[in-house]
C-alpha cells in the first residue's frame, strides 16, 4: 500500500490476497493481455509501454509524488476479485455521503467499488439501443477492442503516445476498463452519455483507457464521474482519455472526480480538434490526495475552438495540481481557460497551465482566467501559467485574481440570519457559478451540496 | 438610548462622529469590541451574540457599502432570507411575482435580480437591494445608516415612503443615520440624538432636526 494516513480508521485484509501480483514487470503486461485475449498488435502496444514506463523519470514538478512505491501497487485485479468485497467495509463517512446525497442503495454499492449491478438494466439497454440505431457506438474499452480492432488500432495512442509522460506509458502497458464511444458524420446526441449507463461493465478502473471519436458535424456530452465519492483501495489512479473532435464537430468532456482521499489521480486528456470543431473539457476535481490532471486541447484546424473549465476544492492532506493546455497549430484558432480553485483546512490548489502559438497560427486568441478563493491561513493557492507565443499576430489575455474569504461578506451575509458556515457556502457557491452552470442540473446542484458538506467538516 | 416599536429615531452627526460605528456595533460586527455598556433587545442582553443570532432576534441593518457577493443570485438569496425569516411560507413563484412588484415599486431593474447579489450595482441600486432584503426579513428594529447617500431626489423618496410604511404598519423600530435631514422629510421622526466622537451630544425631538438644517452641528 501507498503510505496513508488511514483517516478512515479501518484495514483491509484483502489487500493480503494479491500479494503475489504486486508490482509490474513484463510477465505481469503479457499475463494481462492474455487474459484480456487480445490481438497481437496490442500486446506489442503494452509490452513496448512498458519499456517506455521503465525508461521514463518521474516528473520533477507538480505535486509531491515521491512516495508512490510502484511494486506495491496491484496492476491487475480481476474484475470478479473486486465484488468479494463487502459493503460494510465501505468507511462510513463514504456511506453517511451518499445517504445525504440521496443515492439509492444500488448504486451506492457500486460506487462503493462492492457490486457492479444495477436494477433498471432494461432502462438502459433501450437507450444504448436507440443510440445504436443512429450508428453510435458505446462501450467499454475492452469490448471496444474485441469488436472494432481497426478502429481502435487507428487512433489509439496517436494523440497520448506511450510515451508521452511515465503515467501515460504505465496507463498504455496496464490499461483497463475506460469507455470507447464512436458518433458518426453529422450524429448529434441531444443527452449527455454518463459512464453509468453501461454500468454492468466496470467502468472505473485504476487505469482506464477512454477513447472518443467525434466524426464531422456531429455532437456529443459525455459525463464520466459522479459527485459522490469513489471508494478505491487501490491508491493510483492513472487514466488516458484521448478524444478526435473531427471538422465541425464538438464535444463537451465533463468530469466531477471525487476519489476518497488517499488516491493518488495522475491523469492524461487531450482532445484534438479539426476545422471548425470545438472541444469543452469541464473539470471538477473533489477528491483524491494528490491531483495533477492538464485537460488539454490541440487545436489543428483553422478557427477550431478549446475551453477548459475548471473547479478545483483542496481540503485537509490535498495537493490539486491541475490546469490546462491549449496548442494553437493553426490559424484564428481560439481557446478559453477559466480556473477556478478553493482551498480550506490545509489544503493546496495550484493551476498549472500552458498556452502555446506555433509560427503561422494567425489571429489567433486565448483568453486565461484563474481565480483563487482561499478559505483560511493554513490554506495555499499558487498559479504557474506558461506561454509559449511563436507567433506575433496573436492575442493572449491572463488575468488572475486571489481572494481570502472576506470579513465584510461574511458578516453582511450573516447579517441576514445565516449562520457562518451557510454564509461561507453562499460565498463559495458564488464563486464556482461560472462553472457550474455549465454542469448538468443534477451534477451542479450536488456539487454545490457537496462542497458545502466537505466545509461543514462532516465528510472525511 | 431606547428604540421603542413603532417609533423613528434619528443619529445625526458629522463624518467620524461614530454614527456608523454604533450601527456595526448594534449588528455585532467583529471588528468592534465593546469594553463598555450593553446592548438589550426585548429584554435579551445580545453583547456576545453572533450577527445572525442578532438577525433572529429581529435586527436589520441596511448597510451604507453593501457587501458584493459574485455569483449568488440576488432573488434567490432574497429568497433564502425569507425562508429563514418567516413563518407563513408562500411558494417561489408568488414569492417571485411578490418581490418583482416590490422591486418595481423602488424603480429598480428588474435584471438585477438575475444577476449576482450587488455584483456590478450602482451605489443606488445596491441601496435598493438593501431595502428589498429589509422587506423580506420581517425585522422588529431596523437601523438605515447612511441610506440616503449616493441617492438621487427620487430614489430618495421613494426609499424612505417604503420604509415609514412598512415601519408602521409593522410597527417596527427604525434608527435612521445620516447627517443629512432631507431624507427625514419623508419619514416623522419620533426622536433626535447627536453624535460626537462617539457620544451622544445633544438629544431631543423632532424640533432638532430643523435646527441643525438651519445653523449645522456646531450649534450649541
Amino acid at each position: 500500500m501507498i503510505k496513508d494516513d488511514y483517516k478512515y480508521g479501518f484495514s483491509m485484509p484483502e489487500n493480503y490476497v494479491y500479494k503475489s501480483q504486486e508490482g509490474l514487470s513484463q510477465e505481469v503486461v503479457l499475463k494481462i493481455s492474455t487474459m484480456k485475449k487480445e490481438p497481437l498488435w496490442m500486446t506489442t502496444f503494452r509490452l513496448k509501454s512498458y519499456e517506455q514506463f521503465v525508461k521514463k523519470e518521474m516528473p520533477t514538478w507538480g505535486a509531491d509524488l515521491s512516495t508512490i512505491i510502484f511494486d506495491n501497487i496491484h496492476y491487475f485485479v480481476k474484475a470478479t476479485d473486486k465484488t468479494e468485497k463487502e459493503w460494510s467495509d465501505v468507511p462510513k463517512e463514504i456511506k453517511d455521503t451518499y445517504d445525504r446525497l440521496g443515492i439509492p442503495e444500488a448504486e451506492k454499492q457500486y460506487l462503493g467499488g462492492v457490486k457492479a449491478q444495477y436494477e433498471s438494466e432494461v432502462v438502459y439497454g433501450s437507450l444504448l439501443k436507440r443510440l445504436s440505431d443512429q450508428g453510435i457506438i458505446f462501450c467499454g474499452m475492452d469490448e471496444a477492442l474485441a469488436k472494432y480492432p481497426k478502429l481502435v488500432k487507428e487512433y489509439i495512442g496517436k494523440l497520448i503516445p506511450p510515451g508521452d509522460n511515465k503515467f501515460a506509458a504505465l496507463n498504455s502497458a496496464v490499461w483497463s476498463g475506460g469507455s470507447f464511444i464512436y458518433v458518426p458524420k453529422g450524429v448529434k446526441v441531444d443527452l449527455p452519455l454518463q459512464a453509468y449507463f453501461r454500468i454492468n461493465t466496470a467502468n472505473m478502473g485504476q487505469f482506464e483507457r477512454t477513447l472518443i471519436i467525434v466524426d464531422e458535424g456531429a455532437f456529443i456530452h459525455y459525463v464520466e464521474g459522479c459527485t459522490a465519492p469513489i471508494y478505491s483501495t487501490d491508491s493510483l489512479h492513472a487514466a488516458v482519455v484521448e478524444i478526435f473532435v473531427k471538422k465541425g464537430a464538438r464535444c463537451r468532456y465533463t468530469t466531477i472526480q471525487n476519489w476518497s482521499k488517499n488516491v493518488y489521480n495522475l491523469v492524461t486528456k487531450r482532445a484534438k480538434v479539426e476545422e471548425d470543431g470545438i472541444m469543452e473539457w469541464i473539470d471538477g476535481n473533489l477528491g483524491s490526495k494528490i491531483t495533477m490532471k492538464y485537460p488539454a486541447v490541440v487545436l489543428a484546424g483553422r478557427r477550431a475552438h478549446g475551453e477548459i473549465l475548471s473547479v478545483a476544492v483542496a481540503g485537509k492532506g490535498q495537493h490539486l495540481d491541475a490546469g490546462a493546455k491549449c496548442i494553437h497549430l493553426a490559424p484564428e484558432t481560439t481557446s478559453r481557460v477559466l480556473s477556478k480553485s478553493i482551498s480550506f483546512d490545509g489544503g493546496r490548489a495550484s493551476y498549472r497551465g500552458l498556452v502555446q502559438m506555433v509560427p503561422g497560427a494567425i489571429n489567433a486568441r486565448s483568453k486565461v482566467v484563474c481565480d483563487a478563493l482561499i478559505m483560511d491561513n493554513f490554506s495555499a493557492s499558487d498559479t504557474f501559467p506558461s506561454n509559449k507565443i511563436y507567433e506575433s499576430e496573436v492575442t493572449l489575455e491572463h488575468e488572475a485574481t486571489v481572494s481570502k474569504i472576506g470579513e465584510e461578506q461574511l458578516f453582511y451575509l450573516m447579517s441576514r440570519g445565516f449562520e457562518e458556515h451557510e454564509a461561507e457556502a453562499m460565498i463559495i457557491n458564488g464563486f464556482i457559478e461560472p462553472i457550474a452552470k455549465e454542469l448538468p442540473m443534477e451534477y451542479s446542484v450536488e456539487l454545490n451540496r457537496l462542497i458545502n458538506m466537505q466545509m461543514e467538516g462532516s465528510v472525511g | 438610548m431606547a428604540i421603542k416599536p413603532g417609533e423613528v429615531t434619528a443619529i445625526m452627526g458629522k463624518n467620524g462622529s461614530g454614527k456608523s460605528t454604533l450601527a456595526f456595533t448594534l449588528m455585532g460586527h467583529p471588528k468592534y469590541k465593546i469594553t463598555e455598556g450593553e446592548i438589550e433587545v426585548d429584554k435579551t442582553k445580545i453583547n456576545d451574540l453572533a450577527p445572525n443570532e442578532r438577525a433572529e432576534l429581529g435586527i436589520f441593518l441596511a448597510n451604507q457599502y453593501p457587501a458584493a457577493v459574485p455569483g449568488l443570485g440576488s432573488t434567490s438569496f432574497l429568497w433564502q432570507i425569507y425562508k429563514k425569516r418567516n413563518k407563513n411560507k408562500t411558494n417561489i413563484i408568488e414569492f417571485r411575482e411578490w418581490i418583482e412588484t416590490q422591486a418595481k415599486a423602488l424603480d429598480l431593474n428588474l435584471d438585477l435580480l438575475k444577476r449576482g447579489l450587488n455584483d456590478g450595482f450602482s451605489g443606488g441600486e445596491k441601496k435598493k437591494m438593501e431595502i428589498l432584503q429589509l422587506l423580506v426579513s420581517n425585522p422588529k428594529y431596523v437601523i438605515l445608516d447612511e441610506i440616503d447617500s449616493g441617492l438621487d431626489v427620487d430614489a430618495l423618496k421613494k426609499i424612505a415612503l417604503t420604509v415609514a410604511k412598512v415601519a408602521k404598519v409593522k410597527k417596527i423600530g427604525v434608527i435612521i443615520i445620516t447627517h443629512y435631514s432631507r431624507i427625514l422629510k419623508y419619514i416623522k421622526v419620533d426622536r433626535v440624538h447627536v453624535m460626537e466622537a462617539g457620544l451622544v451630544k445633544e438629544s431631543g425631538d423632532s424640533s432638532l432636526v430643523d435646527r441643525i438644517e438651519n445653523t449645522g452641528f456646531e450649534n450649541k
